[in-house]
């Protein structure tokens, strides 16, 4: 499957502080990875600098082969991401959002884009309210609709279900794995979910103080490290990572 | 650069005038309030002096102060939505340029001070009879320059908010206020100690105040001075240009962009 996304010796240092330490992973077409890891392992430090708005110590990123130091505008056309601490502005509108993402992502038929995303995530009824008035499960779905509105081939969601209920997050879960599977489309998904990422994800990634510990899918992964679910791993990576010079599991 | 994405940066700014009072209104309260209150001067002076005119002098020069002070406004609040709403996430890490970043801004920016002109020159010719023929074919270059200048101000406050942090905010508001004594808005360079003429010489506004006294005192009309100040201007864009680029790039490669609100990363 070709990548969309190649994330090659990524490091990003502040003063002697390592937050990104020589990670190197690809997500392909097609494909849901996980990105995981306790609170301050360098997640959202990777998102940032795939997303452009962080530059790296070195290293490389390229989405669909084109680098973001020296393409961005072409490289960021083609992705999108949903955050909970990037909510679209709450003094506009769904529709007004919406409409000026679209502009800017340069979204053909937008219009047309627009409606049939607020039919698929359920906001056509907000569609004239303004974003800061909606819940903050409502404000996660635009956030989301954002993210699809330019059929992108990588799309970065930082905890996308964090703030929706179980159901609403199993019809998000549904959606976004359809959109990656019938387009042309590769997702990275950062979560503290393991239920939701053993559901979602194809491959999962564990970095923890910024390195990369652990790569494999995630239904098979826990027992090859003798552990029986997910969660348990994640608990036993995560006490790794706080017992100081902690090696890499094997 | 894309037009579409700068486009959507200058909708950005219409939809929330659209919706909201407290936006429109300083549109044109302050430069009205501003029109009213050196209009009664004018008319005052011109009563206890017998053969003078103040109306084109001060409040001519009122209105193509506020306007400068317009332009600048409208690219620093165009920005702080940005801010207020923590919104450089969402800008920065899509395919818009910081080029085209700002020329939405500009454009922003030209549309609602376009508003406040167009209010200030109906009360100043309806209410105080002040008419723009005083100035002849200058008042064009008059106004273009301040707006450049304008513009480039605009620029250069909002890199000091991004370096700074949202409550650099509170630099940037009483920026024309301090230069106003440099340009000579009222009074010729001529009357500033050399330190304060100096700093004039390099403040566009400057030329546009001295050529708009020339011809109300009968002179020539002095193309020179003002393509001048025109280029100044100008290059004040280009230098305010560079000093974002340079502010956002360093924003980048501290993190800062996307821990705005943090203010400093120290």
């Amino acid at each position: 499957m070709p990548n969309v996304l190649s994330v090659k010796n990524l490091r990003k240092a502040y003063g002697a502080k390592l937050a990104v330490d020589d990670v190197t992973f690809d997500v392909h077409k097609n494909e849901v990875v996980g990105l995981l890891g306790p609170n301050g392992a360098g997640k959202t430090t990777t998102i940032n600098m795939i997303l452009g708005v962080l530059e790296p110590t070195s290293g490389t990123v390229a989405i669909e082969g084109l680098d973001i130091s020296t393409h961005r505008s072409q490289a960021l056309k083609l992705t999108n991401f949903a955050a909970v601490y990037a909510p679209l502005p709450g003094n506009l509108t769904v529709f007004q959002n919406l409409r000026i993402f679209g502009m800017i992502y340069g979204v053909k038929d937008l219009q047309e884009r627009i409606n049939n995303l607020l039919d698929e995530l359920d906001l056509q009824r907000f569609r004239d309210t303004k974003c800061g008035a909606l819940s903050s499960g409502e404000q996660t779905r635009v956030s989301l609709a954002k993210a699809l509105l330019n059929h992108p081939h990588l799309l970065l969601l930082d905890e996308p279900t964090a703030s929706l209920d179980p159901a609403t997050a199993q019809e998000i879960r549904i959606k976004i794995r359809e959109f990656v599977q019938n387009g042309p489309t590769g997702a990275l998904w950062t979560s503290h979910n393991m239920y939701e990422v053993e559901e979602v994800c194809d491959r999962v990634l564990f970095l923890s103080r910024g390195r990369m510990l652990l790569e494999g899918d995630p239904k098979t992964l826990p027992h090859e490290h003798g552990k029986a679910t997910l969660e348990e791993l994640f608990i036993s990576v995560a006490r790794e990572a706080l017992t100081p010079q902690s090696e890499p599991l094997s | 650069m894309n037009v579409q994405r700068m486009g959507a940066i200058t909708l950005r700014h219409f939809y929330l005038m659209r919706g909201s009072v407290s936006r429109v209104l300083p549109l044109f309260v302050w430069v009205a309030v501003d029109m009213v209150l050196w209009g009664f001067i004018s008319k005052y002076l011109n009563s206890v002096t017998q053969g003078h005119n103040f109306t084109p002098v001060f409040l001519g020069a009122v209105l193509l102060w506020d306007f400068f002070a317009r332009v600048m406004q409208g690219v620093t609040t165009a920005f702080f939505e940005d801010v207020w709403s923590r919104n450089f996430l969402n800008i920065f890490a899509s395919p818009l340029s910081v080029t085209e970043y700002l020329g939405g801004l500009v454009l922003s920016s030209l549309v609602t001070s376009s508003v406040g002109l167009i209010i200030m020159l109906l009360l100043a010719t309806s209410v105080f009879g002040l008419s723009f023929f005083v100035y002849g074919i200058l008042l064009g270059p008059f106004l273009l320059t301040l707006f450049l200048f304008g513009i480039s101000l605009g620029i250069f406050a909002s890199a000091i908010v991004l370096r700074f942090g949202p409550a650099a905010e509170w630099f940037i508001w009483p920026i024309p206020a301090l230069l106003s004594p440099f340009a000579g808005v009222f009074y010729p360079l001529s009357i500033l100690p050399d330190w304060m003429r100096f700093i004039g010489r390099l403040l566009p506004p400057a030329y546009v105040f001295e050529g708009m006294r020339t011809i109300l005192a009968g002179g020539e009309a002095a193309w020179v001075p003002l393509l001048w100040a025109t280029g100044l201007a100008t290059v004040y864009i280009g230098l305010a240009y560079r000093f974002f680029l340079a502010t956002y790039k360093h924003a980048v490669r501290s993190g800062l962009i996307a821990r705005y609100s943090a203010e400093t990363l120290s």
